[in-house]
């Protein structure tokens, strides 16, 4: 049978180029990065280089980057680090309501420890209001934290437009840039952007690696505490076969970028037609402004896990809003935030586009779709309900 | 949720329903869940009355839900078929997930409304016995 991997928002595997740079930092490689001999010296040149490599990518100075675990914890620095350094000069934060678990939780963590947050709408493209941003300004908020590109219907915000609102009132921006990373130009000084979350497994690196871009001279204070490294603000012994996997990934992903995006544009396109050829198919989020990688659909009458199950089964691999899915009973907040009513919630479809998929591989799921819908709409009784009412 | 955190006879049950669809002149139907939830599930019935034994003749299902949901519907349509009303009234949720072979621990609640759907279908139709009476 087929295999096709259209979950790549959620990881991507690692490019054998990034396991090759990876392999020595293991072994003979394998020093501390914080000891002074020979063994620690090269991990430490190699963290450095990688550093460099970081910057450059997103127009920052090497001082400026942090090594991190991943996205969230990059979040969690950002957010609770910022909240930290700057509580004695207010204790208002501005994020909106389709963020990562990792920024709606972490408020959610703050809000108890006094912190006030004001989430924002979005329209029902998904796409958040700069005026909306300019109006929740107060004299005490310390904070904005609004993602670059949503992880579930991939829309892209207007961060320069917000980044500009924010520079002009002194507050703070971070974005999660987790999803966009290596796939949309990101220059931190374009964006006007002070902290900026980013992760290595969703651009062909490792798992466990990530970074913080901390713009000079920005408040943040540690949330862990231990040892010297990344000046103190992400103590602990520097993972250093990841964070060369991840400089690899980045420097990989800077080269073939425009490439990759324009191919993956043509296929998220021509999957898009195909799948709104189905009847009751809708798509979610804005049609232009959004991941070039990105798909989600609401399919009407049928249930996402059931969707995801039925496709599994064919070799297709994919994700959903559903409730089923989020290990809650709730559906996905970004599409409720959207204006979705629970039907289209719960009858979600995430697809998201690699640089390794091909014609073929959407062909295939194309050809499948239609199928499996058919069939789980025969077992609907809320399908079966709308064509009794069509013939009355 | 992948196919792997569900049994195989979960999988069968899924990929293959049994006595999936609905039954014209149903003697009872039952209705359970919610769209909120996002599980729905109805159950149809045709009764067999044999003196004062009344058993479940025939029977289908339709469900909107997750793989569980549509497991659970489908295997309670094979487990009744031929019972008595009475003994189908004893049948839980709990008989239902065991029959499959256990469902994952976050599905137990959400998911697993067979023995409630059929409840009501053979309340629906007790209720239209009355008021034929």
């Amino acid at each position: 049978m087929r295999s096709v991997y259209l979950d790549h928002a959620a990881t991507t595997p690692v490019h054998p180029e990034v396991i090759a740079a990876m392999l020595p930092y293991f072994n003979p490689t394998f020093g501390n990065a914080s000891s002074v001999h020979g063994f620690g010296r090269q991990g430490r040149m190699a963290i450095d280089n990688a550093r460099d490599t970081l910057a450059k990518a997103l127009g920052a100075q090497a001082n400026e980057i942090y090594f991190t675990s991943g996205g969230t914890e990059s979040d969690n620095i950002a957010l609770r680090g910022v909240a930290a350094a700057m509580a004695d000069k207010g204790r208002h934060i501005i994020t909106t309501s389709i963020e990562h678990h990792a920024i709606l939780n972490t408020c959610a963590h703050l809000a108890k420890q006094g912190f006030e947050i004001t989430y924002l709408p979005v329209d029902a493209d998904g796409l958040v209001d700069p005026e909306d941003v300019k109006a929740a300004i107060r004299p005490d908020t310390i904070l904005i934290s609004i993602g670059h590109a949503n992880n579930e219907m991939g829309a892209i915000q207007p961060l320069a437009e917000i980044g500009a609102i924010a520079k002009e009132h002194g507050v703070y921006l971070h974005t999660d840039a987790v999803q966009s990373f290596g796939t949309l130009p990101i220059d931190v000084n374009e964006l006007q952007v002070d902290l900026l979350s980013l992760s290595g497994h969703k651009i062909y690196g490792p798992k466990g690696i990530g970074a913080l871009y901390v713009r000079r001279g920005t408040r943040v204070r540690p949330i862990m505490f231990g040892g010297g490294q990344e000046r103190k603000l992400r103590p602990g012994t520097e993972n250093v076969a990841g964070i060369v996997g991840l400089a690899k990934a980045v420097e990989l992903a800077m080269a073939e970028r425009e490439e990759r995006v324009k191919e993956m544009t043509r296929l998220r396109d021509k999957l898009i037609d195909g799948l709104l050829a189905v009847p009751h198919v809708t798509l979610n989020g804005h049609r232009e402004k959004r991941l070039p990688g990105n798909v989600n659909i609401s399919v009407k009458y049928v249930e996402g896990e059931s969707l995801i199950l039925s496709l599994d089964l064919r070799g297709i691999a994919v994700s959903s809003g559903s409730a089923c899915t989020s290990g809650s009973l709730e559906p996905s907040h970004v599409l409720i935030a959207m204006g979705l009513d629970h039907l289209q919630a719960h009858g979600s479809l995430r697809l998201t586009l690699g640089r390794d998929t091909t014609d073929e591989d959407i062909d295939y799921v194309l050809e499948v779709f239609p199928e499996v819908v058919e069939r789980l709409r025969s077992m609907s009784p809320l399908y079966n309900r709308l064509e009794r009412e069509e013939e009355k | 949720m992948s196919a792997s955190l569900y049994s195989q006879k979960v999988i069968d049950h899924f990929s293959n329903p049994r006595n999936m669809g609905t039954l014209d002149n149903a003697d009872g139907v039952g209705e359970v869940g919610n769209i909120t939830c996002g599980d729905i599930m109805r159950i149809y019935i045709k009764v067999d009355k044999d003196g004062d034994t009344e058993r479940i003749g025939d029977i289908r299902f339709q469900t909107f839900g997750c793989g569980a949901a549509v497991a659970t519907s489908s295997i309670i349509t094979e487990m009744v078929k031929g019972m008595t009303l009475e003994e189908s009234m004893n049948i839980t949720n709990k008989d239902v997930a065991e029959a499959l072979d256990g469902l994952p621990p976050v599905k137990m609640h959400c998911s697993n409304l067979a023995a409630d759907a059929l409840k009501a279908a053979i309340n629906d139709y007790r209720q239209r016995q009355n008021s034929k009476e």
